[in-house]
């Protein structure tokens, strides 16, 4: 049950799908960028949705398991192999004590997902395990891994995926996994630019015609700044807002959400993710909807993308509609582990 | 329990985002509307919504953050934001007769001397007051926590004696000292952690402003009441030690 780290790799953090209820406080929510992965994650092993995860961004750490368990990757290619074969991503793998798993070459994507069965056990801090490096709150003493910690999982049923243990369909040195895989649409993911969805905000309407138009016509880069508290973005400059109350670029500060398009005085937007702050005062174009949180989370800087405007009802129905996906997986996976 | 009465009380709703709305019950800040969001956040808190997550009060605005898949309206034909806007009004009290519990009141030591109030010079200067009338402005007020954000236990605090208002400094410090009080716009600000800023700095608290530790980790919650104790250096420096 303990995974050890030999090399931590360049922002290695248990996450989880956030800390919520302390907003009030200024504590930020963080939890994954991916939660869309960090879920699909969770539901191959056997967890929770919202289990405990290692978040691995574009390089990846070494780990070494000291126990057999059942491990799953999602989300960015970043090349996991174990024993210098390929590690099969989006479905269970069963790897073996004392195997070694290592991340490579970061193909697509650049943030992804290990779901360890049982999920990661660092203490709940304010309700959340996820890590929030900047005021050093959860995961792993408020820190991204670094070499020599050990991590522990929460102990499982260890009947529960008697099928996968037993009779695995194709075993290798060092693992062992089924054949079928959960199903991604790989084009979407590398699309360039990545088209993303959004709901127009409350300033859309005060922003002029000219700044509306350039923001979903333009084509935007991440810029090099950009982190897990917001991706900034270059390319076209949106000309300020109409409204005086907006004066030098701010207005009172407000409560923010997670893909809160911030339109500050130079004109370039910036997107807020998962480390964003609870409050912020710059004219807001929009929300990215969530659905397409996943997408835009897995840009790095200098990829490219665009905007689309859709309809608040037309986000949720789509969040709905992912839940529903999430749910299936779920379903489908315990079938196919405990027939 | 203090009235939170007005004459003209509106509200209003818009989206933010597909997971959370906002609530306006004003457009500008002032101690009323101010009183009238947390007392609002208070009732919401109280009636425990499903699916509501966070509660963000600001200052005219209260952030609700929730789950759109417990609003989702089985005959399809409302959105969750619509179902949850409907929802909140619901069991909207009367907005006149609010009441909202007195916030707690705290004594604050600040020192405002030396190496701990790095911008009270200029910032006297640009009054055209001298240091130690800045500093009797500044402690002479009582304050209201207005909100908390911008990093965990961060506190803006209001109203600041015009005499003191001015703009943020041209260039933001890489790192502003944890415990600083300083000044912008109408607000105090006190930093309960190393972080940048923009901000004037004119004093230090040894207080720790945030602590996990604690049950409650921040020490203030909006609505709070504060006055600033104006304390020597070495009286800082003994506090400060008695705190660790």
């Amino acid at each position: 049950m303990s995974v050890e780290v030999l090399r931590a790799g360049v922002l290695t953090t248990v996450q989880d799908l956030g800390r919520y209820g302390m907003q009030r406080f200024g504590v930020p929510v963080s939890g994954a960028m991916d939660a869309y992965s960090l879920q699909v994650a969770n539901r191959l092993v056997g967890n929770d949705a919202g289990a405990a995860v290692l978040e691995i961004t574009l390089a990846g750490p070494l780990l070494k398991f000291h126990t057999d368990i059942l491990v799953a990757v999602c989300g960015g290619d970043l090349s996991p192999m174990i024993g210098g074969k390929p590690m099969p991503m989006r479905r269970p793998v069963r790897i073996s004590r004392g195997s070694q798993l290592v991340f490579g070459e970061c193909v697509a994507g650049c943030r992804a997902y290990l779901a360890i069965e049982g999920g990661i056990d660092v203490p709940e801090v304010l309700g959340s395990r996820s890590t929030y490096v900047r005021a050093a709150i959860g995961g792993v003493n408020g820190r991204a891994l670094k070499s020599g910690d050990r991590l522990v999982t929460a102990i499982t049923d260890q009947q529960r995926f008697a099928n996968l243990r037993d009779t695995p369909t194709y075993a290798r040195d060092g693992f062992a996994a089924p054949h079928w895989s959960v199903q991604v649409n790989p084009e979407r993911f590398v699309q360039q630019p990545q088209e993303i969805r959004f709901v127009a905000g409350r300033h859309w309407e005060t922003l002029t015609a000219a700044a509306r138009s350039s923001f979903t016509k333009e084509i935007f880069q991440v810029g090099p700044a950009s982190d897990r508290m917001g991706y900034r973005l270059e390319g076209a400059h949106l000309e300020g807002t109409n409204a005086e109350s907006t004066e030098l670029g701010s207005v009172a500060s407000e409560a923010m959400a997670f893909g809160t398009i911030q339109l500050p005085a130079d004109g370039n937007p910036i997107v807020l993710m998962a480390d964003r702050q609870t409050i912020g005062g710059y004219p807001r174009v929009g929300e990215v909807a969530s659905v397409d949180l996943s997408l835009l989370a897995q840009l790095k800087p200098g990829d490219t993308l665009s905007f689309r405007r859709i309809a608040l009802s037309e986000a949720q129905e789509l969040m709905h509609l992912q839940e529903l996906a999430l749910a299936q997986i779920s379903e489908a996976v315990q079938t196919r582990l405990q027939q | 329990m203090i009235d939170v009465n007005s004459d003209s009380i509106g509200l209003s709703f818009s989206p933010l985002g597909d997971r959370a709305l906002l609530l306006e019950l004003g457009d500008h800040a002032d101690v009323s509307i101010i009183s009238r969001v947390r007392a609002l956040a208070e009732h919401l808190g109280e009636q425990q919504l499903p699916g509501v997550l966070d509660l963000v009060p600001a200052l005219y605005t209260l952030g609700v953050h929730y789950e759109p898949e417990i609003w989702r309206d089985d005959t399809g034909q409302h959105s969750p934001y619509e179902m949850l806007v409907s929802g909140i009004q619901k069991i909207l009290p009367d907005l006149a007769s609010l009441t909202v519990t007195e916030g707690r009141f705290y004594e604050i030591p600040v020192c405002y001397e030396g190496e701990y109030s790095e911008d009270l010079a200029s910032l006297a200067l640009a009054h055209d007051l001298a240091p130690e009338q800045v500093v009797a402005i500044h402690s002479a007020s009582e304050y209201t926590v207005y909100m908390l954000g911008f990093a965990p236990g961060f506190a803006y605090l209001g109203q600041l004696d015009e005499r003191l208002v001015c703009p943020r400094r041209e260039t933001p410090r890489a790192c502003v000292p944890a415990g600083s009080i300083a000044v912008a716009n109408q607000y105090t600000g006190i930093y309960p952690a190393p972080l940048p800023g923009g901000w004037h700095i004119i004093g230090r608290t040894p207080l720790q402003l945030f602590d996990l530790s604690r049950d409650q980790p921040s020490l203030f919650s909006a609505g709070d009441r504060v006055k600033f104790v104006p304390v020597s250096a070495a009286r800082f420096r003994e506090l400060e030690s008695a705190q660790s």
